[in-house]
């Protein structure tokens, strides 16, 4: 919290009470993101061709009973699918977060400069090439997100990195990997236009108990540790001298960061897909709601799963056919980015 | 007022005995490598030929035998990569030009997925089914679509920069492919061939469907010839290109007419390839300099022989299968686009 740099305010004061004032809309938006994320997950066991109550799926998926046609449709199609998604949206946006506050430029998230790309060909790659399965896939998608992403990092460097510079060669880096991704599947003779567009824009349709172990099980590591390494973001903020000079080392803090981000997006991706413009959307969601205090951090981890459950019900259920969730998310989100692009542009600001 | 182009003068001592040898030894070196693409387009597939077959297969084809058969698919299939590779060379030159951004190409511009989208939305609601219907909705799209990018990619102080035009040619590429999949997803029955409006191919070539579009093509390629003058113009700034008694709206319309049948075309037939028309003109400029009448032909045979080359590439890297041609020039050309943003300082972006 950048307050708590501030000099300690005399309470009662005007500071004081903005404080709490900001304090408690927080609360209040972070209560009513957990409250509509909770309903998204309660909607999607119980809707679809046929209705089941909330009790259902309770018994079905927390005291592990055995309910006629419930135990089949919650416990083997919807449990695994609404899990995927709760827990994929929350690594999206909270990896997007990260890599839009550390980059300083809301272009510059994971799905836009291609590292969720790069995690997505090397899963398709290990899938349908190699035959992996498993915990694998998610070990080759986060190392070939690591790579990907210093290559791209690598790339953009001149004296520095520039923002503009990072975000067009992401772009490209991201075209090519999409020609990757479509070159497996020819290879592998996918000619399956939902599983093809899995790998490019996400998908929750082949979400499944067995997928959703190791994506727990590495969110379970990455997210504490995100939030720990991201005690220092605040101090990052102010400027590398000022950092430096409260004893944060700006480099570091920033590299390990930008790995854990990458490693979240990496396992969320090997399990859906990149799917679109999750991470990209969630943190400047969040950031509006939270009206520019504190940490975007776990705001962002709840708009990506609101974003991504939301999107998986429309897909299946309100439009006149099936899509996949990334079709849903890449079609809402990418007139967003056009308005920011218009807004930044009309009001002269760099992006 | 930041100049785009490669060479911040245009056509300054243009005049010169190098620069006129270039042009020539660089015209010889196109055309040579052209024929050689077109000799390896017939020669080389996914089944391997022998060379009297070849011959055989090209001039008088007996149809009895599968290699000599092979051989003439194949011809359609050369013919269709020579139109649709000139057609984005071109489109990439005059976007290039008009634009002054060097990162200019019908497909990371949007162009490509627009009339894409509009070619699907006709045969999905509208119930078209014959390539002639298709060109025009692909007109439509890449007019749509193009008016869009550039509306929003120059708004602001500085007009339309590389960068601005890059994001906005990348956000609606992705909102527009999202809404093709959408179309195809909604309507699986009518499309057995999802990709190919995903990924541009020359794979399903056929000569009288060729013949339909030729003379769009033809009407773009002269429009844009046209055009040549005007942009020479253009790079030097729109209150001097005004001065020298250019009409620079006029140039600016025309040139947008000739990228709209252009590409339009070339999707309508081969769905969306990119990369081609952003790398060719490059490579022509190292000939010819910035001078657009020498730069347009330059681009229309570089461009041939590069989506060729990509497609003999994509028959012969993965057999029995083929790689789409789309897929092979994002990967050859991905890497030229991160080079050209490597060479420039970012204010210019």
């Amino acid at each position: 919290m950048s307050a708590a740099l501030a000099p300690a305010a005399p309470a009662a004061s005007p500071v004081a009470a903005g404080r709490r004032r900001r304090t408690r809309h927080r609360r209040l938006v972070v209560t009513g993101l957990v409250v509509t994320v909770l309903a998204l997950v309660v909607v999607g066991l119980c809707v679809g061709e046929r209705l089941y109550s909330p009790v259902d799926a309770v018994r079905v998926l927390l005291l592990g009973e055995r309910v006629p046609g419930a135990s089949f449709t919650i416990g083997t199609l919807r449990g695994p699918r609404v899990l995927t998604g709760l827990l994929a949206g929350v690594a999206f946006g909270m990896g997007g977060a990260v890599f839009q506050t550390m980059l300083r430029n809301p272009l510059a998230s994971p799905d836009i400069i291609g590292v969720s790309a790069g995690a997505s060909a090397a899963a398709v790659v290990a899938i349908t090439l190699l035959g992996a399965s498993g915990p694998g896939v998610s070990v080759v998608a986060v190392v070939s997100g690591l790579v990907v992403a210093g290559l791209i990092y690598a790339l953009s460097w001149r004296r520095g990195v520039q923002g503009a510079r990072l975000v067009l060669i992401g772009i490209a880096v991201g075209a090519m990997l999409d020609s990757v991704i479509n070159y497996a599947m020819t290879r592998a003779g996918v000619y399956d236009a939902n599983e093809a567009l899995r790998w490019l824009t996400g998908s929750l349709n082949s979400a499944f108990w067995a997928g959703l172990g190791p994506l727990a099980a590495a969110m379970a590591v990455l997210v504490p540790l995100l939030l720990v390494v991201a005690r220092r973001l605040p101090i990052l903020q102010l400027g590398d001298e000022a950092a430096a000079g409260l004893g944060v080392r700006p480099d570091r803090a920033r590299l390990a960061l930008l790995l854990v981000a990458v490693a979240l997006v990496s396992v969320g991706t090997a399990t859906t897909g990149p799917i679109a413009f999750v991470a990209f959307l969630s943190g400047p969601i969040a950031h509006r709601l939270l009206r520019g205090t504190g940490s975007l951090l776990v705001p962002a981890g709840l708009v990506g799963a609101v974003l991504v459950l939301a999107g998986d019900l429309v897909g299946q259920h309100l439009l006149v056919a099936r899509f996949p969730v990334g079709v849903v998310t890449g079609v809402l989100g990418a007139p967003y980015l056009l308005w920011l692009l218009a807004r930044t542009n009309r009001s002269g600001g760099r992006l | 007022m930041t100049l785009l182009h490669p060479t911040p003068t245009a056509s300054s001592g243009g005049r010169s005995a190098s620069l006129r040898r270039r042009r020539s030894v660089g015209l010889t070196v196109a055309v040579a490598g052209l024929a050689l693409a077109v000799l390896a387009s017939l020669a080389f597939g996914t089944r391997v030929v022998g060379w009297q077959d070849v011959v055989a297969g090209v001039l008088h084809p007996d149809m009895d035998v599968i290699a000599q058969a092979a051989v003439q698919s194949r011809v359609a299939r050369t013919v269709l990569g020579l139109l649709v590779g000139a057609a984005l060379g071109l489109a990439g030159a005059v976007m290039q030009g008009l634009t002054r951004n060097p990162l200019a190409d019908p497909l990371l511009l949007g162009v490509s997925s627009g009339a894409s989208l509009f070619v699907v939305m006709g045969i999905a609601w509208l119930g078209l089914s014959t390539l002639t219907q298709y060109v025009w909705l692909a007109f439509a799209g890449a007019a749509a679509a193009s008016a869009l990018v550039y509306g929003i990619g120059s708004l602001g102080r500085e007009g339309a920069t590389p960068l601005k035009l890059a994001l906005a040619g990348a956000a609606t590429s992705a909102a527009l492919s999202s809404a093709v999949s959408m179309v195809l997803l909604s309507r699986t029955d009518v499309f057995d061939t999802f990709r190919f409006w995903q990924i541009g191919s020359i794979g399903r070539a056929d000569l009288a469907d060729i013949a339909r579009v030729a003379p769009f093509l033809l009407v773009g390629a002269v429009l844009a010839v046209g055009c040549a003058r005007g942009m020479d113009a253009l790079a030097l700034g729109d209150e001097l290109a005004t001065g020298l008694g250019q009409r620079t709206l006029v140039v600016r319309l025309v040139g947008a007419l000739a990228v709209v049948l252009l590409c339009g075309t070339a999707v309508a037939i081969a769905g969306p390839i990119g990369f081609v028309g952003l790398v060719v003109p490059h490579l022509a400029r190292a000939f010819t300099g910035p001078s657009h009448r020498w730069l347009l032909p330059y681009s229309a045979v570089l461009g041939a022989a590069l989506l060729l080359v990509a497609d003999v590439v994509g028959r012969v890297v993965a057999r029995p299968q083929e790689i789409e041609v789309g897929i092979v020039t994002a990967v050859l050309g991905a890497p030229v686009f991160i080079a050209i943003i490597r060479r420039r300082q970012v204010r210019e972006l």
